[in-house]
């Protein structure tokens, strides 16, 4: 045996070690189509203007940490689409509490993060105790935010002060300190889900919620820390888009459509509906995906209409060329 | 007869109020509670507890409930259909567009719109049974692919207007009856696809493929149902009823571009107060109707109540979350 062949066959051996989500076959495919298109029909500036590629990477940071926080629920079996208010709650009350005044922003980001753990802890109660379907449970739990946001706030209220805004505008060195957090938020949701006991528990809660209590795990206490988790990263998305907008309104978490793209983003990645599988780099690979198609489609020109148009086909395309393949009939 | 009589006057009483407490329990509490929605409203706007705010009341109604019949094929198959809200949008916006001022084209443009919410659903059937994307986001990319579409084709605010024709569904009456003086158009078209809807899923065998695809889509296809074909034709009907409440809600309240908006989530609402399970296998049509009617009572309550709109979708929350906490605690079954 030559020393070429082991190498490739321990190259191989190490990449299905790795195991690589498909997706990021897909988020490789759609960079190469997007740069061609732009070098053909656009000004071919993606790849040359460096600022364009930080753009899609701060465009992809808040979806990127509540998708992060979704894909914690998703792989417990369930869904949180009240993220998309928490969001905007967060938004709201962050620039209320802190009034431009910078000596106020420990005490409002203190107050947001415990609300979100309540929001968690709410939804994980009801879904765990109650027996509501997580889907009933946490749109239920999201309208009620929605109500008393849009009961409360009817517009831009409050500013956070220019120090805070240096979350979202500011660099260490060339990487933002944004992309630097959502990395951060990826790392630590990768350890927790492969590295802690409450991960493997998780995986085997989502797997199956009888087989996981017949063996003795805590499935309520299981499935309500990855609802808090989730909360927790949509706390931290709004931390980020107020700190980019200045000010927050009630409309910025449902405008972004936080609650269904995240969903869709983790599903891209490779999180299974009906759990038990799945993983956070698929999950960042299913939203750099999205940030790539929205900046080819930016240089390309394209109509803000038919861009959504394409985006649905995309989602839809994209989870097809894997489910297709599976056994299982889907509903 | 004889038997009963022997035993002591006390037991017999215990005994049937036992039985009658069975029977009680076994009514979905959807009714109800719609009973005393509808009592509050009444005592607070004596206006509504007249025949003609009844019916002007099921006019309002007749969109929602329509939406949750077709929602309940779906659901009962364990799926969502989450495109309906934005079809219903497309229905009226591309309705002006068609007619674009033009008298004749009224009909015309109903007919073209139901031919799209039947590819809308063959599409959505499709997606889901052939390429085994999960119907949650399957409906989802319907609904982007929809609304993008429509404000493509309209440029982003709508064009035209709606001709009297076509609004004649949502809003004329039937008038000079005897007795109840006027009675609207919807309500009577409400009746009609109520009537057609409790046929297929009660009489025929399409009902009970779509709970028994719910229940369990493995043992249904073993045991000979078409599961693919029955799916198809559940997101089909959805798509079908989507567009006959549009032309409803676009009758009633004329162009606007977010007409549609969160109505889908509202359908999934009413079906599940009616007793529908999310991921299959139970639904009722009839306690679906009802749960739009309940959502509605209780809207209309709010509003009397003077609480601000937005309240409106917290109390709806409430209430979805509470139907299916009690629902789940009162049956055994555990998901």
């Amino acid at each position: 045996m030559t020393t070429g062949t082991i190498s490739v066959k321990n190259l191989k051996q190490a990449v299905q070690a790795i195991h690589i989500p498909p997706v990021y076959y897909f988020l490789v495919i759609i960079t190469l189509v997007g740069v061609t298109l732009d070098q053909v029909f656009a000004s071919g500036n993606i790849l040359s203007n460096p600022t364009i590629m930080t753009n899609i990477l701060v465009r992809s940071v808040a979806l990127g940490i509540v998708a992060v926080g979704q894909s914690f629920v998703m792989i417990g079996a369930a869904i949180d689409l009240s993220v998309a208010f928490t969001i905007s709650l967060t938004a709201v009350l962050t620039s209320q509490l802190m009034q431009g005044d910078p000596a106020r922003v420990p005490m409002a980001i203190l107050i947001v993060f415990g609300i979100g753990i309540v929001i968690g802890v709410t939804n994980g109660l009801i879904v765990t105790k109650l027996n509501v379907n997580p889907f009933i449970a946490t749109l239920g739990t999201g309208l009620i935010i929605k109500g008393i946001l849009n009961g409360t706030f009817a517009n831009y209220k409050g500013s956070v002060p220019k120090s805070f805004q240096s979350f979202g505008y500011d660099s260490l060195g060339p990487i933002p300190i944004s992309v630097l957090v959502l990395l951060v938020v990826v790392i630590i949701g990768w350890f927790i889900l492969s590295r802690t006991k409450f991960g493997a528990h998780l995986y085997g809660v989502g797997g199956s919620r009888e087989i996981g209590r017949l063996s003795g795990l805590r499935t309520a206490r299981i499935v309500t820390g990855a609802f808090i988790i989730s909360s927790i990263t949509a706390v931290l998305s709004g931390l980020f888009i107020v700190s980019r907008l200045g000010s927050g309104a009630p409309w910025v978490g449902p405008d972004g459509v936080y609650d269904l793209e995240s969903v869709a983003a983790t599903v891209i990645g490779g999180t299974a509906l009906a759990g038990g599988r799945g993983g956070v780099f698929g999950t960042l690979a299913g939203v750099l995906m999205f940030g790539m198609i929205d900046t080819v489609f930016n240089q390309l020109g394209v109509d803000t209409y038919l861009k959504t148009v394409l985006r649905g086909a995309l989602i839809i395309l994209a989870v097809a060329s894997y489910s297709i393949r599976s056994g299982r009939e889907a509903a | 007869m004889t038997t009963s009589a022997k035993k002591p006057l006390s037991m017999q009483l215990t005994n049937m109020l036992i039985s009658v407490w069975n029977l009680i329990k076994r009514i979905p509490p959807v009714y109800p509670v719609f009973v005393v929605i509808m009592i509050a409203v009444g005592q607070l706007n004596p206006n509504f507890a007249t025949t003609d705010g009844i019916l002007l009341f099921l006019r309002r109604s007749s969109p929602l409930a329509i939406l949750a019949m077709g929602q309940v094929f779906v659901l009962a198959t364990g799926g969502f259909d989450l495109s309906q809200g934005s079809l219903v949008t497309l229905t009226i916006i591309g309705s002006s567009l068609i007619i674009y001022n033009n008298e004749s084209a009224g009909y015309t443009a109903i007919l073209i719109m139901l031919g799209i919410g039947i590819i809308v659903g063959l599409v959505n059937g499709f997606v889901v049974s052939f390429l085994k994307v999960p119907s949650l986001i399957a409906t989802l990319g319907m609904l982007l692919l929809i609304k993008g579409g429509g404000l493509y084709w309209t440029g982003g605010a709508p064009k035209g207007y709606l001709t009297e024709n076509w609004r004649y569904f949502g809003r004329s009456y039937i008038e000079n009856i005897p007795v109840i003086g006027r009675f609207p158009l919807a309500v009577i078209i409400l009746v009609i696809v109520g009537v057609i809807m409790s046929i297929l899923f009660y009489k025929t065998n399409l009902g009970k493929q779509v709970l028994a695809i719910g229940d369990n889509a493995r043992t249904s296809q073993l045991s000979g149902i078409r599961v693919k074909l029955v799916r198809m034709i559940a997101f089909l009907i959805s798509a079908i009823l989507a567009v006959v409440a549009g032309v409803l809600i676009g009758g009633y309240g004329g162009v606007s571009i977010v007409a549609g908006d969160g109505l889908e989530m509202q359908s999934v609402s009413a079906a599940v107060i009616g007793g529908a399970l999310l991921l299959g296998g139970r639904g009722s049509l009839i306690g679906a109707v009802f749960g739009a009617l309940t959502l509605e009572a209780i809207f209309s309550l709010l509003n009397l109540l003077g609480l601000p709109k937005p309240f409106r979708d917290a109390v709806q929350g409430l209430i979805i979350i509470g139907a299916v906490a009690y629902a789940s605690i009162t049956s055994r079954r555990r998901d």
